[in-house]
Order: structure tokens, then sequence, then C-alpha cells
């Protein structure tokens, strides 16, 4: 009895507030836009029992589907997110890589310090990270006045509104995440191994090519997937840092609900993401699952 | 492994300076006396006067309060529970469907999880505001404190729980005296990682918060989609001053308490 009432809280909390809403987004993804409260149809209405439920399902469709196949915008959001969360998650990993590795080699009793240092950002508010590189890049921002006042440059570089802005905001929120796998890889090599490799006639570059980067895969990969899937359907980044010409898919379902009120196209557009999302979220599973059999 | 050199001492140095560089910029700017946020005019403290008495804002602190205190309490006795289920339960129906919905919530983009919220509050004809918020809040940071409770669960040496009920002591008092004081550092950490979540967050809160309930990340996302803004520089100071506070004497906390920990798993291995 107790241990039944011990599942079922959880679980019915879950039920309720995830899974039925996701049902709820599938399901106003297949209806239409209508002028009314709510601003679709059908409603379902269960006071007209069975004939009630028939009619209702008679009118789903994929419709809100082929229109997001028609106008380009969709599409072209989607690839582009792909994209950049590819990009940023390439230049996250040579961003975090050098930093993991440099922890990893660092004094054991510098480790915890050094830790609590790459975690620290992270509990600070992402809104706030993200919003400090608007003051940074900005035409008359810090960056384009160092550049100026030393010389570099003589006018100010456009970089705030810009995809660049976009890369170096990815970067900088979700280096934690690249960093510490990559470093609990790292911790665990023996040196001996890479000793041995010099010993045998490598020189350090080969080494670390050779056996320190194989032996870290596993870091990589799971700091890869820890970037590339939240930054794919990221929403503040390309809001606070991109352009007009920036397109994320997760801003695109943010307009379209919150600008244009069509519900039925946002879910549509929600429930493709999801789709493209799974792809990573299964590799990645399929990964960790490895990485614990491999342990155990 | 330790090779200390050059190269590792630079790319530390260089990747601390990019992760904390803008903040201490921001820090900076924050006591600029120019409105102009890029043009320095000497020291003040201005803009933290004048966010103090912003009504708008001590409004949506307020209120971003209220439900970050709500949310995470709901959502560590929930994630406890949870994590109870995954670790000790053993098998039951819909196992599966159980622990998918405690990852999921993980991976899912913010977007999708405000949207499919806000069309279920409106489905069931939910007014929203505070309540609606931190019933969103709860659901994804349970499955946070879930995963990290089950994480202490895992390791944790079972014999101490059934010694205590061979002892006689019910369930529920094995589980308060025995197993709670084992896990408390792991439920702990889950409560303060549900808290920032629930302060932190924009997206979810933009969704299921209605006109009457505004948090403070609605509140400096609207401010700053215009513009860098001293006042919200200030604003961000502090928040950074208080999570900095609260981190690091929430860590020299548990260090302490695992020190206790350890001091008295010896007296009692020695008695």
């Amino acid at each position: 009895m107790r241990r039944l009432l011990l599942i079922s809280v959880p679980y019915l909390w879950l039920l309720a507030l995830f899974l039925v809403p996701f049902f709820i987004v599938l399901k106003i993804s297949l209806s239409d836009t209508a002028l009314a409260i709510p601003p679709y149809t059908p409603t379902l209405d269960l006071g007209a029992g069975w004939a009630g439920l028939k009619g209702f399902f008679a009118e789903l469709d994929l419709e809100n589907f082929w229109f997001l196949t028609t106008d380009d915008l969709y599409w072209k959001a989607y690839l582009s997110s792909v994209w950049i969360a590819l990009f940023s998650t390439l230049l996250t990993l040579i961003v975090g890589y050098p930093i993991a590795y440099g922890m990893a080699q660092a004094r054991e009793e510098w480790r915890p310090t050094l830790m609590m240092l790459v975690i620290l950002p992270f509990w600070t508010s992402f809104l706030i990270r993200v919003y400090s590189w608007m003051g940074i890049l900005s035409q008359e921002g810090v960056l384009n006045q160092f550049l100026m006042w030393s010389g570099v440059i003589s006018d100010p570089l456009m970089i705030l509104n810009t995809n660049t802005a976009v890369y170096i905001g990815i970067v900088y929120t979700y280096l934690p995440f690249m960093i510490l796998p990559i470093y609990a890889a790292l911790e665990k090599l023996d040196i001996s191994l890479i000793e041995a490799a010099e010993d045998l006639g490598c020189s350090r570059f080969q080494a670390f090519w050779l056996v320190t980067v194989p032996l870290s895969k596993n870091g990589i990969i799971a700091g890869c997937f820890l970037v590339f899937i939240p930054a794919l359907g990221e929403f503040v980044i390309p809001s606070l840092l991109g352009g007009s010409q920036t397109l994320m898919i997760g801003k695109v379902l943010w307009e379209e609900f919150f600008n244009n009120r069509d519900w039925p196209v946002a879910s549509a557009v929600a429930v493709i993401l999801l789709l493209i999302l799974i792809i990573p979220i299964i590799l990645f599973q399929r990964n960790e699952q490895k990485q614990r059999e491999a342990e155990g | 492994m330790r090779r200390f050199s050059w190269f590792n001492a630079t790319s530390l140095t260089l990747g601390f300076a990019f992760l904390y560089m803008p903040m201490v910029i921001l820090i900076i700017y924050s006591f600029n006396e120019s409105k102009l946020v890029t043009v320095w005019a000497g020291f003040s403290t201005k803009w933290y006067g004048e966010l103090l008495q912003n009504e708008a804002f001590l409004s949506a602190a307020w209120v971003t309060a209220k439900v970050a205190v709500a949310s995470s309490t709901i959502a560590t006795v929930l994630g406890t529970m949870a994590a109870y289920v995954l670790v000790r339960a053993g098998r039951f129906r819909g196992r599966t469907l159980f622990s998918g919905m405690i990852y999921a919530p993980l991976v899912m983009p913010e977007v999708i999880t405000g949207l499919s919220l806000l069309l279920l509050f409106i489905g069931i004809g939910l007014d929203r505001g505070v309540m609606t918020i931190i019933l969103a809040h709860t659901t994804f940071s349970m499955c946070y404190v879930s995963v990290v409770v089950s994480s202490r669960l895992v390791s944790f040496d079972r014999s101490l729980e059934e010694a205590a009920l061979d002892l006689g002591c019910s369930p529920f008092e094995a589980f308060r005296l025995v197993t709670l004081p084992i896990i408390a550092p792991a439920v702990i950490s889950g409560w303060l990682l549900a808290f920032t979540l629930s302060l932190d967050d924009l997206v979810i809160a933009s969704f299921t918060s209605g006109p009457s309930a505004t948090t403070l990340p609605i509140k400096i996302f609207s401010a700053v989609r215009l513009g860098v803004s001293p006042e919200i520089n200030a604003l961000s100071t502090i928040m950074i001053g208080i999570v900095t506070v609260g981190v690091i004497t929430a860590s020299l906390i548990s260090k302490r308490a695992s020190l206790r920990l350890q001091a008295e798993e010896q007296a009692a291995a020695r008695t």
C-alpha cells in the first residue's frame, strides 16, 4: 500500500504535467487555426458522446505539417538551427578541451578549486550570462573600444546581432557541459601510457593525438551531445545576441506562438523539433550505456 | 596524470579569463555613473538606488522568490520520492515509462515544455499566474532532483536500512532515521539546484505566467531586448553576488558535513 502511494504520486504528477501536455501539443498540431478562444478547431466536446468523439478525430489532419513544407522559413530555420548547434559544439570542443586537459594535469590539491571555478558560472543565471555579452559585443561595446584603442581596427566591428555573437553565446554558456565530461575522462588517464608512447618514439604531439585523444573519446562524445542537444532548441541566445537574419527554430516557435498567435503551427513546429532531437538523444544514451558497461 | 607545462598554464588562464571576464565587466559597469553603459564616467552606486525604488522590479523579485521556494520544495519531495522509486521499488508496471518521464524533461527544449504546459493549463481552464508557474517549475525541476538524489541512493549501503528494520523500526522510521540523514547532502543540493533553475527560468515562465504574475527573468528579458541598461547591470551584480555567496557557503557546509560523517563512521567502527 505504502509502495503504491510512493510510486503513484510522482508517477501521476509526471503523467498529468509532462505526458498529457505533450499529447495535447500533438493534437493541436493536427487541428486548424480558428478565430476563436482557444484559437483552433476542433475542440473536444465530451458531452456529445461517441459521435462527438468520432467527429473530433475526423477533423484532425496533417495540414499544418504540409504548411511547414510550403513556407521556406521553417525548413531553413531547422537547417540553420542544426548548423548553428553543430558549429558551436565544435567550437566549444576546441575551447573546452585544452581547459579540461590543463585541469587534469594540474596539481591534485588545486583540482577541487578548479572544478568549483568551472561549475560556479553554471549556477549563475543563464539569462545574465547571455546578457553580459551584449555590453561587450555591441558597436560601442568593450571589445570594439579595446580593438580601436589598440589600433587593430579603425571602424567598429558589427558582432552583436550576427550569427558570430550567437556562436560566442553558445560556447560561453555551455562550456562547463563540455569541460566536465572530458575532464572526468582525462583524470582517469594513466600517465604511464603516454610515457610508454613517448619511449617508443612518439613525439609529444603524436602521443597526445594517438593516445590521449582516443582514451578521452567517451568524454568528448558526452560533452558534444550535452552541448548540441540544448543548443538546438535554444531561444534566449539567438533572441538576445542574434540578429533578424539569425534563424533558429526555438525563436521561430516563440514568435509563431506569441506574435502570430498561430497555436496549431507552433505545435507542429514543436513536434518536428522533437522528432529531430530524438536522433541525438538516442545516440547519446547508447554512448552512456556503452560506457557504463565498459566500466561495470 | 600530471605534467604541468606552460601550455597548460596558458590554456587554464585564458579559459578561466573567458569564463569570468564577461561577468567582471558587467559588475564593473554596474558602478558606472553614466547612463551610457559603455562610457566610463566615474564610480557611483546610483543605479542600485534606482533599482530599489523600482516597484516593478521589486514585485517581480517577490513573485520569483515565492515561485522558487514553493516549486523547489515540492520538487524536492517529489524528486526524492521518484529517485526512491527508480532505485528501490524494483519492477512494476510502467517502470520504463516512468524512468523515461524522469529523463525526458532534462533534454526537452524549454520552448516545447513551456508550450505544452500552457496548452494544458488552457485546456483545463486553469487561470495563469503564480500557481501555474509553480506547477511548471516543479515538473521540470523534480526530474533534476531525482537524478541528483538517485545517484546518491545507488551508492548507499542498503544493509544499514535493513539493520534498522531488524532492530524494530517501521519502514518510515528507517527512512527518516537512517536513509534521510545519509542522502541529506544530495537532497539539499537537489533543492538548491531546483531553486536556481526556477530563479533562472525565462522561457517556461513566459509561457505559463499570466499578466498578473511577472517573474524577474521575464522583466529582465523585456528590459534588455532593447539594449544594455545600467539598472539591469546592477540587478545582475546583486544576483551574481547572492549565487556566489550561496554556492560557496553550501560547498563549505557539505564539506564539513561529510567530514563529520566520516569521523562518526570511524568512531562507530572503533567501538
